[in-house]
């Protein structure tokens, strides 16, 4: 049992184990279940995240006509070998963007921990996954790394737009693919929660603005943006590089700056970027036809 | 604690877009119809806060109904829900409301078959976790996660107690239970979440307890 992720990492340090060893425990002891029931409920949502991308990347478009193919445009581009920040890193954002647009074409994904941010963890990992050459069975088991970060946020503070902004989505998201990707490279649990901070930090005070109230402008492009961000803040953490403050008040500081968020600014539609000519221009073609 | 599971975090697996919009909005519609107890000929669909401004565009109409029809939140006919209600002869009805709900993402719901009527509000919580707020007039919190008996009872002593007992005798134990009553001495509901599910013969025995007007229950 833990309340916040600083009591979790202590527990992890002290039983030499990482924190998706203690969230698996965790789960099986709250669910009834057997560890590797659990592990197998997990692997099973692993798959949906890989299916969801692949069928990003080949190119989906959604029904309102205002996305789709970027996904696949930005794997082409990726294939054709000349890009400026490599092909790994694109990788994740493909990836990212393909889970994204699937989502918004209603097709089928597994929500991490929302839909409209459910696109960064798969990127972050699936990325990861190629660039260490791991199994499947170690990134099933990051997943429950990932799931502990979000389950922390969610208990302490929000992870919906409609209360928190995309801070408490795809910032929510950045944290728990940051925390993910450093155990995957062999960082420790206090640099799991390091990777974190650094990754919400960087998300904080972000406005759920969506176009239209769909979830689609600029919620694929910002899934981009939360992977660009959790790479960047998992490097960090395994460089050793520390966050001065700790994820969990970086978390509550995530609550309250979406408290203090006005109404316009959480998935209302109603201010930001759905209220600027281009969005007032989409609400009137979508909402009145 | 709200969310208490990693699946709650990691998941629903579900059809977009919106996981609190959609997805929550599936489950508020399924939930409905099972407390509701079969299939609404007509639904009246009430959308409060986000849900009121943002229904169109998230689908959150569609999930409503297509929860109403018993899908489930990764159905792949979600998105032609509103063709499979009026094939079926389900007729709904939708309505944003100015009215500012306590939680941003609300939706109340009028059912109708018959000459039953069922009135029920939900509230999605993010993530695609909901809870059930209000049946017919009466404030509660169920999340629908575990089994679940929503029992209508005078407001007399004893009422809870008999039920409470009934379980015990059969092991079914309660994990979250609560009262709340219109009036002093008028109508009561207590709402008993449990571990385990309570079988048809029992439901029957508390049916026939000594205040209790109607039993409704939910299986997930």
């Amino acid at each position: 049992m833990f309340r916040n992720l600083e009591e979790l990492v202590n527990q992890a340090r002290e039983a030499g184990q990482p924190l998706s060893a203690l969230m698996i425990d965790h789960e099986a002891e709250t669910s009834g279940q057997t560890r590797e029931a659990v592990v197998a409920q997990m692997a099973r949502r692993w798959q949906v995240m890989v299916q969801a991308a692949r069928r990003g990347v080949a190119g989906v478009e959604a029904r309102s006509g205002m996305t789709g193919g970027d996904a696949k445009r930005l794997w082409d581009y990726v294939k054709k070998g000349r890009t400026l920040t490599g092909s790994s890193f694109l990788t994740a954002i493909s990836f990212a963007l393909g889970t994204n647009e699937v989502n918004a074409a209603m097709g089928v994904i597994c929500a991490t921990p929302t839909a409209g941010s459910s696109g960064v963890l798969p990127g972050v990992l699936l990325m990861v996954q190629q660039r260490l050459q791991l199994a499947d069975e170690a990134v099933v088991q990051a997943l429950f790394t990932a799931a502990a970060v979000g389950y922390a946020v969610a208990n302490n503070a929000v992870i919906s737009g409609a209360q928190g902004g995309c801070q408490a989505e795809v910032g929510t998201a950045s944290a728990m693919a940051a925390a993910a990707a450093v155990e995957l490279a062999g960082g420790s649990p206090q640099q799991c929660a390091d990777g974190a901070a650094m990754a919400l930090k960087n998300l904080l005070g972000l406005a759920c603005d969506p176009l239209a109230g769909l979830v689609e402008v600029p919620c694929i492009k910002r899934n981009a943006g939360g992977a660009a961000i959790a790479l960047a803040a998992a490097d960090m953490a395994l460089a050793g590089i520390r966050s001065q403050v700790p994820v969990d008040e970086v978390i509550a500081a995530m609550y309250q700056i979406g408290q203090a968020l006005p109404l316009s600014l959480k998935e209302t539609a109603q201010g930001g970027l759905a209220a600027t000519p281009t969005g007032c221009k989409w609400k009137e073609l979508l909402w009145n036809s | 604690m709200k969310y208490r599971s990693v699946f709650d975090i990691i998941g629903p697996v579900m059809v977009g877009p919106s996981s609190s919009h959609t997805a929550g909005a599936v489950r508020i519609g399924q939930l409905a119809r099972r407390l509701f107890g079969r299939q609404p000929q007509h639904a009246l669909i009430r959308f409060y806060g986000s849900f009121a401004r943002t229904y169109r565009g998230h689908a959150t109409d569609v999930a409503v109904v297509a929860g109403l029809l018993d899908l489930d939140t990764d159905d792949p006919r979600i998105p032609d829900a509103l063709s499979l209600a009026a094939q079926q002869g389900m007729e709904v009805a939708f309505s944003p409301e100015q009215a500012v709900p306590t939680h941003p993402n609300t939706v109340g719901m009028v059912l109708t078959a018959g000459d039953t009527s069922f009135q029920v509000v939900g509230v999605s919580l993010g993530g695609g976790l909901v809870q059930i707020t209000e049946v017919d007039g009466f404030s509660l919190r169920l999340s629908g996660e575990s089994p679940a008996l929503l029992i209508f009872h005078r407001d007399a002593y004893g009422a809870v107690a008999s039920v409470t007992q009934l379980l015990a005798g059969q092991r079914v134990n309660i994990n979250h239970m609560e009262v709340s009553r219109s009036d002093r001495g008028k109508l009561a509901l207590m709402v008993i979440e449990t571990d385990e599910r309570v079988e048809p013969d029992l439901l029957r025995l508390i049916g026939r307890q000594q205040h209790i007007t109607k039993v409704v229950t939910l299986n997930t």
